[in-house]
């Protein structure tokens, strides 16, 4: 297990140098910095001390372990359409993703597994159809297209819900949350049912696919002639073994989730970095871009650790090897 | 009789499938014939006016039996902006698949052609690739792009651009499927042989062996065709794709998108319903290419 990890580990560090590098390039050579800083008019003096001020006039791997010493101590550089620290930028938006993706992530697996193990169990109930044929127009189903349909009927034409934005907040401190009130709450509605539709879909299919190779196995026949009862065979024995794939799975989608939170954040102007980021690609902001990319890169490496953590916790077996 | 009927009614594709074809087929005569076919040129100003302005679909009630779908906020007909945008649309996403199936081919063949370092450079900044969504790379490249050749540049060149955004990551999949079918394949014998007789290896690779593996590239081609053509509606969709000037179809519902709440909803939603029907047939047809295809399902 330390040699899997250890393994891991040793990509991780390479994904990690390869993000960097390339947030490098674009922080450096994407445009000219100091153009896009400088104010109108300077003189070439002027443009010249700030590119010293800068650093830009050294050589090229002194201003890659300097920009890799930056990165590490939380300085991203300043934005040039808001003329703010990015990491400053990103922290304030933080919030807003982290409470729809958390929102998201915990609808799709609340009623994808449901969904998934009936299906499995009873492959001819009619909710078990219906789910079947649902997911098939899912799955064809750009996010963008969902929002807006969402937004269409529940916003527009029966005006239940708001469309945009997130409602009003409550401060607490470092945290903006929108859970703390009525609006906040009904703002969330929208945007998390649009990113929580194409997890949902996966996540059904996966759970439904594994339990009903687990079904057949061995172990759950001899249970069954054990005289086990039903409930403990499907829950405790069964659905244990279904449910790896779905960690793993939900991890890995975690990129996935990333770019539809982006989607789905411009669909409803959620201002969270998803936002940030599309609004970014237009200005175009390149400190912002190349800082999301860190972020992004840095999130994807976590994350997987974190899978491979858990996957030793759920199946023993590689505990011991 | 009846036995020899019945096999012939199975290998028939199921119904599902006929209708996806059929679809593709006439949206393929429509995309190739657009300007025929379309009422008017939405993109010549003296074919339409403003006096047709945002009139609903011919079937709802204000409707105009000469706008089948509507107009939009500039009098334009939708039918004929939809078949130009699904024009668009259609290009770009072949574009693309055969950009990224052209490189993603290239490089296999010569990772699992010659191994070692050449194999393990290519195949790491493959994983690393991968890592990243294609929507968030295309969204930096398009990003990029706008920073280095500026806004009016980005406009002319934005078919390319896009062809190019969306590529970049997608070419993983067939560099990987074609790097361990050529893998499979060097150590035959014919290629031994045309190792022996001195062929370049050049010609080996792509007379002898791409051949051979030429029929997993056009399945998975198939399949990647239904994504590259959402990953364009929605760069153009988030505004990093094609312009107003020549727009795909998720250009259209971007446009449409800011009408959503004047209750002109079919701006916005008859080029998203052209845009999932296309997607569904796509998926459709590909998903049974890959199930018919599939050696190792076929031995089953």
């Amino acid at each position: 297990m330390i040699r899997l990890l250890s393994v891991r580990l040793l990509q991780a560090i390479l994904v990690m140098v390869a993000v960097t590098a390339i947030a490098f390039i674009m922080f450096r050579f994407v445009g000219d910095p100091v153009a896009s800083m400088v104010r109108e008019g300077a003189t070439q003096a002027e443009k010249d001390a700030l590119r010293a001020a800068l650093g830009l006039d050294r050589s090229i791997p002194v201003q890659f372990v300097h920009f890799v010493g930056q990165v590490l101590t939380g300085n991203l550089g300043t934005s040039f359409r808001y003329q703010q620290p990015v990491t400053d930028l990103l922290l304030n938006r933080l919030p807003a993703t982290l409470e729809l993706v958390v929102v998201a992530t915990v609808l799709s697996l609340a009623i994808g597994i449901p969904l998934g193990v009936l299906s499995a169990l009873k492959p001819h109930a009619l909710l078990s159809r219906l789910t079947q044929s649902a997911t098939l127009v899912g799955i064809s189903m750009p996010t963008f297209v969902t929002g807006l349909l969402l937004i269409l009927v529940f916003a527009v034409n029966l005006r239940w819900l708001p469309s945009s934005g997130r409602g009003d907040l409550v401060d607490l401190g470092l945290w903006q949350t929108g859970f703390l009130t009525l609006s906040g709450l009904k703002s969330l509605i929208l945007p998390s049912i649009t990113l929580a539709l194409f997890q949902l879909t996966l996540i059904m299919r996966l759970v439904r696919s594994e339990m009903i190779d687990v079904l057949s196995s061995d172990y759950i026949r001899f249970a069954f002639a054990r005289g086990l009862p039903k409930s403990y065979i499907y829950s405790k024995l069964a659905l244990r073994n279904a449910l790896m794939p779905v960690v793993t799975v939900t991890g890995l989608q975690i990129g996935q989730l990333i770019a539809f939170a982006i989607v789905t954040e411009t669909v409803f102007q959620w201002p969270g970095m998803g936002l940030l980021f599309t609004n970014a690609v237009g200005y175009p902001d390149i400190p912002v871009l190349s800082a999301y990319l860190l972020f992004v890169g840095f999130l994807f490496v976590f994350i997987n650790m974190i899978v491979d953590i858990l996957y030793t916790f759920i199946d023993p077996r590689l505990r011991t090897k | 009789m009846a036995m020899a009927r019945q096999s012939l009614l199975h290998r028939l594709p199921p119904v599902s499938v006929m209708i996806a074809f059929l679809i593709l087929a006439v949206m393929l005569v429509l995309v190739i014939f657009a300007p025929m076919i379309a009422p008017m040129d939405p993109r010549d100003v003296s074919s339409y006016s403003l006096m047709d302005m945002e009139i609903p679909p011919a079937f709802m009630d204000g409707g105009d039996p000469r706008f089948l779908l509507g107009t939009d906020n500039q009098g334009r007909d939708l039918v004929s902006v939809i078949l130009f945008g699904l024009r668009i649309s259609v290009l770009i996403g072949i574009g693309a698949v055969l950009f990224a199936a052209a490189l993603g081919v290239m490089l296999g063949l010569v990772a699992g052609y010659f191994g070692g370092v050449v194999d393990s450079v290519v195949m790491r900044i493959a994983d690393v690739l991968v890592s990243f969504p294609t929507i968030l790379v295309a969204l930096l490249i398009s990003g990029i792009a706008r920073a280095q050749l500026g806004t009016d540049m980005v406009l002319t060149w934005a078919p390319v651009i896009l062809i190019f955004a969306i590529s970049v990551n997608e070419w993983v999949q067939y560099a990987r499927t074609v790097r361990a079918s050529t893998m499979v394949e060097v150590s035959r014998d014919y290629v031994r042989a045309a190792k022996v007789i001195g062929l370049p290896s050049g010609r080996i690779m792509v007379r002898h062996i791409l051949p051979n593996v030429m029929s997993s590239v056009m399945v998975i081609a198939t399949i990647n065709l239904a994504g590259a053509i959402l990953t364009e509606a929605t760069l153009s969709f988030l505004g990093a794709g094609m312009p107003p000037t020549y727009p795909s179809l998720g250009t259209l519902i971007r446009i449409g998108n800011q009408f959503l709440f004047s209750g002109l909803w079919w701006i916005a939603v008859m080029p998203a319903a052209v845009l999932v029907i296309l997607v569904l047939a796509v998926n459709v047809v590909g998903d049974y290419l890959r199930d018919r295809f599939n050696p190792k399902l076929m031995a089953r």
